[in-house]
């Protein structure tokens, strides 16, 4: 069983006020110097035998039809190590 | 006989797991004079209704992205083609105006709220758009008093769609007061190219009775929709 990692990430263009939160909370207890923080989903995807590109190309449509809203989130697919 | 004096407006009230607004939205059909029909999730059947009313709620628990998962349901898979093609009215309120984005028939998408709060509270719209399947039976500019309850209504599209949705008269109501949610331009409801498929955040099947409502301006979407039934079926059949 091998494991394939999507990271769904908004648009930058997209604005997100948990990301903002978080920032917010970052500075009110002492972290300095973060400029902003985005909040994403990772999925962590189990698929049977080894990972060739054939399966990376279906969690890539997987990620495209249900993880992702591609109207307003980007994705990226890859092989966890 | 006419078939109209036989006949009456039969639309469907979809309940999804988590639907919570199903049976208001199938009481403010029956109120309006149409006969509510119950349609379930699981059933790719549309039980050959006149128009769809995807209801308000937490659809799957708003898992993943509020309507991603109910987009999917065996259900849609029926309605999308139907809708897309202009044939069936459908009417999205709140989670339902979410699956309508998730399903893209309708563009743009839900967003969390800009001030991160569930906002629960009376909601003056302004109606800009009288010209839909849903909205004939107001007139344009007309404010009217319903209800918004929500966490993610936040409208958000690209700069683009918003001027192309601005241009087409396709924003169909507008928050008239103060921005509640951070929607893009104010908008709490838009329609397709064809006018039969509508989205809004607010709840108008909440403001359909003095008892219950803040007012009852929100029956004009179920009337609306009676009478452009009416309007279509071809007199003396």
């Amino acid at each position: 069983m091998a494991r394939v990692v999507v990271d769904v990430m908004l648009k930058p263009e997209i604005l997100d006020p948990q990301g903002q939160a978080i920032a917010g909370a970052c500075s009110r207890l002492g972290f300095e110097g973060i400029e902003q923080v985005r909040q994403g989903k990772r999925f962590e995807v189990e698929v049977e035998g080894e990972v060739d590109e054939a399966k990376i190309a279906d969690v890539r449509r997987l990620a495209e039809t249900l993880l992702a809203n591609t109207v307003i989130e980007e994705f990226r697919v890859h092989v966890a190590s | 006989m006419t078939r109209s004096v036989l006949m009456t407006a039969r639309v469907g009230v979809v309940t999804f797991p988590g639907s919570l607004d199903d049976k208001d939205a199938a009481r403010a059909v029956a109120l309006a004079g149409a006969e509510p029909v119950s349609l379930w999730h699981g059933d790719a059947d549309l039980k050959g209704v006149d128009a769809v009313v995807l209801p308000g709620g937490f659809s799957y628990g708003d898992y993943l992205r509020c309507g991603a998962i109910a987009r999917f349901a065996p259900l849609m898979s029926e309605l999308v083609p139907a809708a897309r093609s202009g044939a069936l009215p459908v009417l999205g309120i709140c989670n339902g105006f979410q699956i309508l984005c998730e399903s893209h028939l309708l563009p743009g998408a839900l967003t969390r709220n800009s001030s991160l709060r569930f906002v629960n509270r009376e909601q003056r719209l302004r109606v800009e758009n009288t010209s839909t399947a849903w909205t004939g039976d107001y007139t344009e500019g007309q404010e009217i008093l319903v209800v918004l309850k929500s966490g993610e209504g936040s409208y958000v599209a690209d700069e683009a769609t918003l001027d192309e949705l601005e241009a087409a008269d396709r924003v169909v109501v507008r928050y008239a007061d103060a921005n509640p949610n951070g929607s893009r331009r104010g908008i709490a409801g838009i329609t397709n190219e064809h006018g039969n498929v509508v989205g809004l955040m607010p709840h108008p099947e909440h403001a359909v009775e003095a008892l219950t409502g803040p007012s009852t301006e929100g029956l004009g979407f179920f009337t609306s929709i009676l009478a452009h039934l009416a309007a279509r079926t071809p007199a003396g059949v």
